[in-house]
């Protein structure tokens, strides 16, 4: 067990450092299955759950559960969904990790966040 | 005592110190919701005045008109709250057929569509073709940008106009301002003005005299009525900068689906009610969802507002008409100086 805690001693750091170098895909390439999946549900005019962590790798998908149409737009242009009537779904699969906020384009006061590491 | 005149009269009787919030008038206003509101301009006042009561008189003279707001149409929306939103906008049209003095003009403030499709666009159009008004003016809500920027609003609804969508014109003496606030909106944000239309905004007023009547229409309210669920504009204290030094400015929004109204200083601020479905009282829902009642109820939601300028006292007076009323039986007073019910927070 004591060289287990020193290997993740180790990779931990690497971790770190996947995190902040996050636009370079060739860190990010082979660390996972992509096989994960994760879903956002929209009602009552909010992304639940509001921040969601996931592995690299994961397609998350949004379901809109309102009678109004809403878009799931990332903040800083990485995604962008077209808008979602009621129970459309959208999906986008994160392959680097990162830190990616995103919002309602019709309703900007609806926020979220998908953690990726 | 129990009927909608009682609780026009007692809208009008509330509140008079313009003092401030009036949960009990709020609520009354929310029983009053739907009745259609008539806007006279009236010495550069909004008074409120009876649906049916009085126009007839002065409508000739030089110089007097009336308009019609109506807005929220969303067509294509067809859920619950309201299954078809066609026959309810054709009611609409029918109430500003049938109204006795002959509007001007409309003006549509916004959500024409639902989901901004083509055909939803068509059939707005259509619609709106059976109205006898000369012309009517349009300003884009959220809903009608959805998939294009707002592209195939700008060509068959904004023609002319700059940016994306804001114009300005004269009618008898009164300026109007359609100011589009619901484009490249920001993350946490509400309504936005932006850069651009704020300096189009100050040159646009600029040029007029301060005893000119002001009418700004936009969909989203230009004043902050309830920021959880992000109704106001983050800007909008600079566009109303512009028009502080006016004797008479008139604010006319929709959005909310509702009838809210508030009068700071010269400034009258006023909120119509949609003709496809209602929308919860700020905070008493759990977000500003289409709001479900009664199918023999929903008419009384839904309305239009008719707006009267008046050269002599030169005023403004609103009234908003629900859809259900048959329009002889409303009755209120005209006397009143304003619209005092400040029951906003």
């Amino acid at each position: 067990m004591k060289s287990k805690a020193w290997i993740a001693g180790l990779v931990a750091p690497v971790m770190i450092a996947m995190l902040l170098l996050a636009g370079s895909p060739s860190l990010s390439a082979n660390d996972q299955p992509s096989a994960a999946n994760a879903e956002v549900k929209i009602d009552n005019f909010s992304f639940g759950p509001q921040t969601l962590a996931v592995p690299v790798g994961t397609t998350v998908t949004w379901t809109n559960r309102d009678d109004i149409p809403h878009t799931v737009v990332s903040t800083d242009g990485v995604f962008k969904s077209r808008v979602q009537d009621t129970d459309e779904k959208f999906s986008y699969t994160f392959t680097k990790a990162g830190i990616y906020p995103y919002f309602c384009s019709v309703h900007p006061k609806m926020t979220g966040k998908i953690v990726v590491q | 005592m129990t009927n909608k005149k009682q609780d026009l009269v007692d809208q009008n009787l509330q509140d008079l110190n313009n003092d401030g919030v009036d949960r009990r008038g709020f609520l009354k206003c929310m029983a009053w919701a739907g009745t259609g509101l008539v806007w006279t301009l009236s010495g550069g006042i909004p008074v409120s005045q009876a649906f049916a009561k009085g126009h007839g008189q002065d409508g000739g003279k030089a110089g007097n008109f009336s308009f019609v707001q109506i807005s929220d149409s969303h067509i294509g929306f067809n859920k619950p709250a309201n299954p078809d939103v066609t026959a309810t906008l054709q009611t609409a049209i029918n109430k500003v057929n049938a109204l006795p003095h002959k509007p001007d003009f409309i003006i549509h403030t916004g959500d024409l569509t639902q989901l901004s499709k083509p055909s939803e666009f068509d059939t707005l159009d259509q619609a709106l073709k059976g109205a006898k008004a000369k012309q009517i003016y349009f300003v884009p809500g959220e809903h009608d940008m959805l998939s294009d920027n707002g592209e195939q609003y700008l060509q068959r609804f904004g023609k002319g106009t700059k940016g994306s969508g804001w114009y300005s014109f004269d009618h008898k003496g009164v300026h109007f301002v359609g100011l589009v606030n619901v484009a490249n909106l920001k993350a946490g944000g509400m309504g936005s003005l932006g850069h651009e239309q704020l300096e189009w905004l100050e040159g646009d007023l600029k040029a007029r005299s301060a005893s000119t009547p002001i009418v700004l229409f936009a969909h989203i309210p230009l004043w902050t009525v309830y920021p959880e669920w992000g109704w106001g504009t983050d800007d909008s204290e600079q566009a109303l900068s512009y028009v502080k030094r006016f004797g008479s400015v008139t604010v006319l929004n929709g959005h909310i689906h509702q009838i809210m109204q508030k009068v700071e200083g010269k400034v009258s601020f006023h909120t119509a009610m949609s003709t496809a479905f209602p929308q919860p009282a700020p905070g008493t829902a759990p977000s500003a969802g289409p709001m479900k009642v009664p199918a023999d109820q929903l008419q009384k939601v839904l309305g239009i507002t008719d707006v009267n300028y008046r050269v002599s006292g030169s005023s403004l007076a609103i009234v908003d008409s629900r859809l259900g009323d048959s329009g002889s039986s409303a009755s209120g007073s005209e006397s009143d100086p304003a619209i005092n019910n400040s029951y906003i927070r």
